[in-house]
């Protein structure tokens, strides 16, 4: 490529000097905590995996006979089906209320704004805060039935979809929002001249225009179900458990993430390479997920 | 100025990634304790306590220390039921802590890290080796710092008001008359037998831990040998006495301040429904007698029963004294830190001061030179025992993956409150009796 030597020109000397020289001052904080926090951990977790240990520092190679252990795992295999349903039946949930309140916010209706800023707040509190004052309304309204939701398997699911919908539906419709305010004018417009009825512009025009959001949203709500923890330790705690005659356990309503955190604590330290494999094997099956969906949705996306 | 405002924020971005990898610079003293004939100590001290309910006490303690020797003593108190999570995060870190508590069954995981005490200062100030712990090798792990009793908690100017008196009270039969008499006349009297049963994770622990320990403790004295003599904990239990279990569980559930299907939900707080008079008994022990005067009880109206349940003999049944609150020194610190500690140790069960605060928190220590105890119940523990009765060996600190065994057994009785019939009971027996062996292969295998 020829180098334009125009003083104004984006790869002028004068334009690009400044920011390589300041470059590394904005990269190096930044790639420091992603090394950090992120890929040190990660590798080192991976190796870990591998290991019989008590403490990170203190390990012992036993080879892959942690992830032998992990998928005999039956509690591990509910954990699985469990979080699944959970994250398919959220996913549908969230993504249709976001984008119904997102469609309906961006008519031209009175106080769109405050209604915005009021169903995005619930993002705003954490996890288990969020997950403990749930459960206080959940069993001041089932305590009138005399049940808690500690003691029902139904109402522990149903309980954290109503969670997490309350917590997420805010944060996807503000990028539905997003999207439909991109989608051209002039489309919907010549839309209403041709004959189109509401529902007609709403799936051949409107959904096609807002696909690059319901990619992202998709993304993050089923990544969001996948990885949910933090509601689901204050909320249900994996409560109920069914116990079975020979002792051994279900705990109905624990998810992945839960179950690896409980194999690491609750149990005797030789299982924490167990939980450590649990963990790698649900990294892999988060980012299959998570890529196998964006490819599909990706296809479906228009350029405008 | 863009630039220099750009600069500014990256160095922002920088100290404060910076500030995050440092832990609180440790205070320097002020005026270092002069005139000291020892070689000013370097090390510091990190106790991770395990006692939620002495936090406060412990850190008065350490800044007394911190004041009078200059050596920093810091106090980390792990959250209820969360201790092996936060020890096994804080052991891997370069200030890992010094103290620490390693009881039987945390052996074969910190037995290794653990100072061997045998022949340390701090031994030679024990009154007493009952509470020592020891690993297979014959290594001194860890030594107790505290013993406690429990048991049924009585309020007996309530008693008496209901015309009783809690001397009556010596077997079953006659806990169970004035339970029941006293919920009989419920509404006159304007108080319940018992105190709510929580089942949360601040108070099941009094059942799933405690109350249990009447079917350990008699398995056990059938039969001592599986028990290693109180050394450690058998891999099956035969579940003999989970009928004598249910009668006492059942009793404090169906004759208490609420209902028995709120319980799972937890938030209930039964130190307070004591203390304000809605209850006359409270299972629970010695470590409430500070808060029960706190919150304005009088000394001579409390007593502590034990666990009647319908066994045989029972008349002859004492409290529930042991500990689970042991002291190890961690081996893997620097000599300096492993030489605080251990000067710290010393002071805490020599120094009056100090002794009287740590015993007034803790309730007895068995050491020759600390404070003598004031607390009633561990007197009226002592009575019993002087009475010829026999002991509760604190023998439930063998529960196999103790965190996971009680979570189960949570699940189970909230199963059976729900709904209180003999198969739901059949489910509690089979998390506490068949889960003890499911366990024990997990922790052992």
């Amino acid at each position: 490529m020829r180098i334009k030597h125009d003083s104004s020109a984006v790869n002028s000397d004068m334009i690009r000097r400044p920011i390589q020289r300041w470059a590394p001052l904005f990269l190096v904080p930044m790639v420091a905590a992603f090394l950090i926090g992120f890929v040190w951990p990660f590798f080192h977790g991976l190796f870990l995996s591998f290991c019989k240990f008590k403490t990170t520092s203190n390990w012992e190679w036993v080879g892959i006979s942690n992830y032998e252990k992990a998928l005999q795992d039956q509690s591990f295999m509910y954990s699985f089906g469990f979080t699944a349903v959970f994250a398919v039946v959220s996913l549908v949930l969230i993504n249709v209320f976001a984008f119904a309140v997102a469609y309906a916010l961006t008519q031209k209706i009175r106080g769109a704004n405050l209604f915005r800023t009021v169903f995005f707040m619930p993002n705003l509190i954490g996890g288990i805060v969020l997950g403990y004052i749930w459960s206080m309304i959940f069993d001041g309204f089932l305590g009138y039935y005399q049940t808690s939701i500690l003691m029902d398997k139904e109402w522990g699911f149903w309980g954290l979809i109503i969670l997490t919908c309350w917590q997420q539906i805010g944060y996807m419709m503000i990028i539905y929002i997003a999207g439909l305010q991109a989608v051209p004018e002039d489309m919907l417009e010549a839309a209403k001249i041709d004959g189109a009825n509401g529902w007609q512009t709403l799936f051949k025009v409107t959904i096609p225009n807002v696909m690059p959001s319901i990619t992202i949203c998709t993304f993050l709500s089923l990544t969001n179900g996948f990885k949910l923890f933090d509601q689901n330790l204050a909320l249900t705690g994996g409560y109920p458990f069914e116990i079975n005659p020979d002792a051994s356990v279900v705990r109905t309503t624990e998810m992945l993430a839960l179950n690896i955190y409980n194999t690491f604590y609750g149990q005797n330290t030789a299982s924490r390479g167990v939980a450590q494999a649990k963990a790698v094997l649900f990294f892999i099956l988060v980012a299959t997920l998570a890529i196998a969906q964006l490819t599909a949705t990706r296809k479906k996306e228009v350029q405008q | 100025m863009k630039k220099l405002f750009a600069i500014l924020m990256a160095l922002v971005m920088v100290l404060s990634f910076a500030a995050c990898g440092q832990e609180e610079a440790p205070e320097t003293p002020e005026n270092p304790s002069e005139g000291n004939d020892e070689p000013a100590a370097t090390g510091s001290v990190y106790w991770l306590n395990f006692k939620p309910e002495s936090d406060e006490a412990l850190k008065e303690i350490a800044a007394l220390y911190t004041a009078e020797t200059g050596v920093e003593v810091k106090i980390e108190t792990a959250a209820s039921g969360t201790y092996s999570e936060t020890l096994t995060a804080e052991m891997d870190k370069s200030n890992a802590p010094t103290i620490f508590v390693v009881s039987p069954n945390g052996v074969p995981t910190w037995g290794e890290y653990c100072l061997d005490l045998a022949g340390t200062p701090i031994e030679a100030e024990l009154a007493t080796d009952a509470y020592n712990v020891y690993d297979e090798e014959g290594k001194l792990v860890s030594i107790g710092y505290c013993y406690e009793c429990y048991g049924i908690i009585v309020n007996n100017a309530l008693l008496n008001e209901a015309g009783h008196d809690v001397s009556e009270i010596t077997n079953f039969e006659t806990l169970k008359a004035v339970v029941e008499d006293i919920t009989a006349n419920k509404d006159t009297l304007g108080f319940s037998a018992f105190t709510s049963a929580g089942m949360d994770g601040s108070s099941s622990w009094r059942f799933t831990g405690h109350l249990i320990n009447l079917e350990y403790v008699h398995e056990f004295r059938d039969d001592p040998e599986a028990w290693g003599n109180g050394a450690y904990g058998p891999a099956t239990l035969t579940g003999a006495y989970m009928d004598n279990f249910r009668n006492l569980f059942d009793l404090m559930l169906v004759n208490s301040t609420t209902d028995r299907k709120e319980l799972a939900n937890g938030g209930f707080d039964a130190a307070a429904e004591f203390a304000n008079g809605e209850a006359a008994f409270y299972c629970n022990g010695n470590w409430e007698y500070q808060g029960l005067l706190d919150k304005g009880m009088n000394a001579e109206d409390l007593y502590m029963i034990p666990y009647y349940s319908g066994i045989e003999g029972e008349e002859k049944a004492g409290l529930n004294c042991g500990t689970e609150n042991y002291w190890a020194i961690n081996g893997t610190a620097s000599e300096e830190d492993i030489q605080a500690t251990m000067d710290f140790l010393v002071w805490l069960v020599t120094d009056p001061e100090a002794s009287e605060m740590a015993v007034t928190t803790f309730g007895v220590m068995p050491y020759k030179s600390a404070a003598e105890s004031t607390n009633r119940f561990l007197a009226q523990a002592n009575a019993y025992l002087a009475d010829g009765c026999y002991n509760f060996a604190w023998v439930t600190n063998y529960q196999p993956n103790v965190d996971d065994y009680r979570a189960v057994a949570v699940a189970a009785i909230n199963a059976y409150n729900a709904d209180p019939t003999d198969a739901n009971w059949a489910t509690v027996v089979t998390a506490f009796i068949d889960g003890w062996a499911t366990q024990y292969a997990l922790a052992n295998g």
